[in-house]
């Protein structure tokens, strides 16, 4: 498979925006005047971010380049259009904590744009070369970026431990990677997929598998590899821990469906019990363990392991409808966790900003739209019909019984209802409780973040329609 | 077979490697460790170009002598460690540090005995090397790295620019009383700005 240079980099429009984006903003950060810089590289990230997007959906076509080392479908633009949106949205929040907190450095925006830049390569990769290549450029930003308070000792605690397991991780990865190489003789997911189809399984590929699964459930924090999460997530300044909790986990997610329905898809077996175990672990402990959270970060990190479980219900059924219910209930997941963390950065007092659960009690007098929208939120996130976590979980847990995953649906509803606890819990505080203090008034980025995403998680029934065609569409790559 | 003006340097190189690395553990200074690793590199890489991995060579001695045997030799003399009082039990290690030397020969002789039973194994690999006589391995590399390696190449080449910009982020400082050397002030100084006469008379007292 040799495609020519010029056909190849046609293909790859929206990366390349991306990487000489990044270099070029680089520059124009070294040179503009220091107190400019930051809000100057912001803006232009979100135009490069938004650039990307514009030339996907306008220019982009689908094929293989570089000798079949990158692919181009309708579930890579789906998934990274999620990344994308993802990325922006939170550095577009970031504008006014950063200046507030003084780490309002050029180099933020920057890294977050290479940080997209891997996770689209990591969506786009068709080779466990790429792959991997991919989620190290992710995840190296994203450590820089945990830790980019230096001055906070917990920031950069958190940056420090991301990086020792991320790194073990990456072993992890490697070490499956170069088992499913020695077994299978190939590192291409279609020639894994074409070694594996006509040979019997064999027990060292089995085991490479577990390894790379290993590995990218830690990407997208899935239980056992989820220990880093919550104080991670507690740790890192918060517009970094909501990029955290939204774009990265959908470049995991994605590379995890297309290494599991497209290299793995004829050992389909193998991998859908390790994938059900994950899941079923995920969305209990994400229950339970947040149940005693007093730091609202925390919660969100655990809410964020439960989410990624009930995301891998609808990988575990294998099916079209499966593939299309990850796709939708991570589509939806985006816009519940922006819109929460937007009221998470909007949580400032005039002596800084707080992140407790009890800091929230009473905003329904003190603000009574932000309380709302929150509502609107956590509601969501509990799934209560009609709004669009509810037809994230709906997706997701049809497909599993259309696939006879009963014990795994059962167990995934009452979970659901454990956690529905905590995130009930968290609208009692805000409107039955005594105020003890008023916020600031919300910035105007942040109003603006808090509106589309409460319109999209209300309004999903409307627009449920062309959206699933869309992730309907991206599913069909897979069949 | 080596003959000759080459196998006289194969055991040179082989028996100054040898040696250098036996001094590593023996000697008593640290920094003298490090400096005999320096000269094990040196010797290991005459080794490779002896064979014609010339490419190797050169890899071995900018990234090992360059900057890693550097670094340790950093660590070492930044770094207050009693060296003597952490060698004092090495003897009683010597029984497994033996096991681990002879299960990494025997993985070796495994490694390279596999080619040896089965020469068509050779074969098998996607990107042959190409003779010696027509391409050396430095081309050679080059030939695939920048045609179908490419696209993983620049991904590198980013992971590197952001562990760059990463390193820099996290830990320089700009301090403001930093008295910084400028060379171009220090130069353009003249007679003029840098010194005062002064008429000293006598008697007055200075």
């Amino acid at each position: 498979m040799t495609t020519a240079l010029s056909t190849s980099l046609s293909l790859l429009g929206p990366e390349l925006i991306l990487a000489v984006g990044a270099v070029a903003l680089l520059m124009i950060g070294v040179f503009s005047a220091e107190q400019r810089a930051n809000r100057l590289v912001t803006g232009l990230s979100v135009a490069v971010l938004v650039a990307a997007l514009l030339w996907m959906w306008f220019y982009g076509r689908d094929g293989y380049a570089f000798g079949g080392a990158i692919i181009q479908d309708a579930f890579g633009r789906f998934m990274k259009s999620l990344a994308l949106i993802g990325s922006a949205v939170t550095l577009f929040m970031s504008v006014g904590f950063a200046k507030s907190e003084r780490f309002d450095k050029f180099e933020f925006p920057v890294l977050i744009v290479l940080c997209t830049l891997g996770m689209m390569l990591m969506i786009t990769a068709n080779d466990m070369l790429g792959l991997y290549l991919g989620l190290e450029l992710q995840s190296l930003a994203i450590y820089v970026l945990a830790a980019f308070n230096r001055d906070s000792l917990r920031s950069t605690e958190a940056g420090l431990k991301y990086f020792v397991l991320g790194a073990l991780s990456s072993g992890m990865l490697l070490y499956g990677i170069s088992l499913v190489y020695g077994y299978t003789g190939h590192t291409g997911f279609q020639e894994i997929a074409l070694a594996l189809n006509g040979s019997e399984r064999q027990l060292g590929l089995v085991f490479g598998l577990v390894f790379v699964l290993a590995g990218l459930a830690f990407k997208i924090s899935a239980v056992p590899f989820h220990m880093w999460t919550p104080d991670v997530y507690e740790g890192a300044p918060t517009p970094i821990t909501a990029f955290m909790a939204a774009a990265p986990k959908m470049a995991a997610m994605a590379l995890t469906v297309r290494v599991t329905m497209e290299a793995f898809a004829p050992i389909a077996p193998d991998w859908q019990q390790i994938i059900v175990f994950i899941s079923i672990a995920s969305m209990l402990l994400g229950s339970f363990a947040a149940i005693g959270q007093r730091n609202i970060k925390r919660l969100m990190a655990y809410s964020s392991i439960g989410h990624m479980g009930f995301a891998l219900v609808g990988l575990a059924a294998n099916s079209e409808t499966g593939v299309r219910g990850v796709v939708l209930y991570m589509a939806i997941y985006l816009a519940m966790t922006l819109g929460t963390f937007a009221v998470i950065l909007a949580m400032r007092r005039k002596e800084g900003n707080v992140e407790n659960i009890d800091d929230l009690a009473g905003l329904s007098t003190t603000h009574p739209l932000m309380a709302l929208v929150l509502t609107i939120m956590m509601f969501s996130l509990a799934g209560i019909p009609p709004l669009a976590g509810f037809w994230a979980k709906w997706y997701v847990f049809l497909a599993a019984i259309n696939s006879g995953l009963y014990a795994l649906s059962v167990i995934g509803v009452l979970a659901s209802v454990v956690g529905a606890f905590y995130y009930l819990r968290l609208i009692k505080i805000m409107w039955f409780d005594e105020p003890v203090g008023s916020f600031v008034p919300v910035a105007g980025e942040l109003r603006v973040v808090l509106a589309v995403s409460a319109a999209f998680t209300l309004l999903y029934v409307l627009i449920g329609g062309p959206l699933g065609n869309m992730a309907e569409a991206a599913a069909m790559s897979f069949f | 077979m080596l003959t000759g003006i080459e196998a006289a340097f194969f055991y040179l190189f082989a028996f100054v490697a040898v040696a250098s690395a036996f001094m590593v553990i023996a000697a008593k200074n640290p920094v003298h460790s490090v400096l005999f690793l320096i000269l094990t590199f040196f010797n290991a890489a005459g080794l490779f170009l002896l064979t014609g991995a010339e490419f190797l060579a050169m890899i071995l001695l900018v990234v090992y002598v360059g900057a890693v045997a550097v670094l340790f030799l950093f660590v070492v003399m930044m770094l207050d460690v009693d060296f003597a009082a952490l060698k004092s039990g090495a003897l009683q290690y010597a029984p497994v540090g033996a096991l681990v030397g002879i299960v990494l020969a025997a993985e070796l002789i495994v490694v390279a005995g596999g080619y040896a039973f089965t020469p068509e194994l050779a074969a098998t690999a996607s990107m042959p090397t190409p003779d010696l006589a027509v391409r050396s391995n430095t081309a050679a590399l080059g030939d695939i790295l920048y045609t179908h390696y490419v696209h993983y190449f620049q991904m590198a080449g980013l992971i590197l620019l952001v562990a760059m910009i990463g390193a820099i982020v996290l830990t320089l400082r700009h301090k403001p009383n930093v008295r910084r050397q400028s060379v171009a002030a220090q130069v353009a100084r003249t007679p003029a700005t840098a010194i005062e006469v002064k008429k000293v008379e006598t008697g007055k007292g200075i």
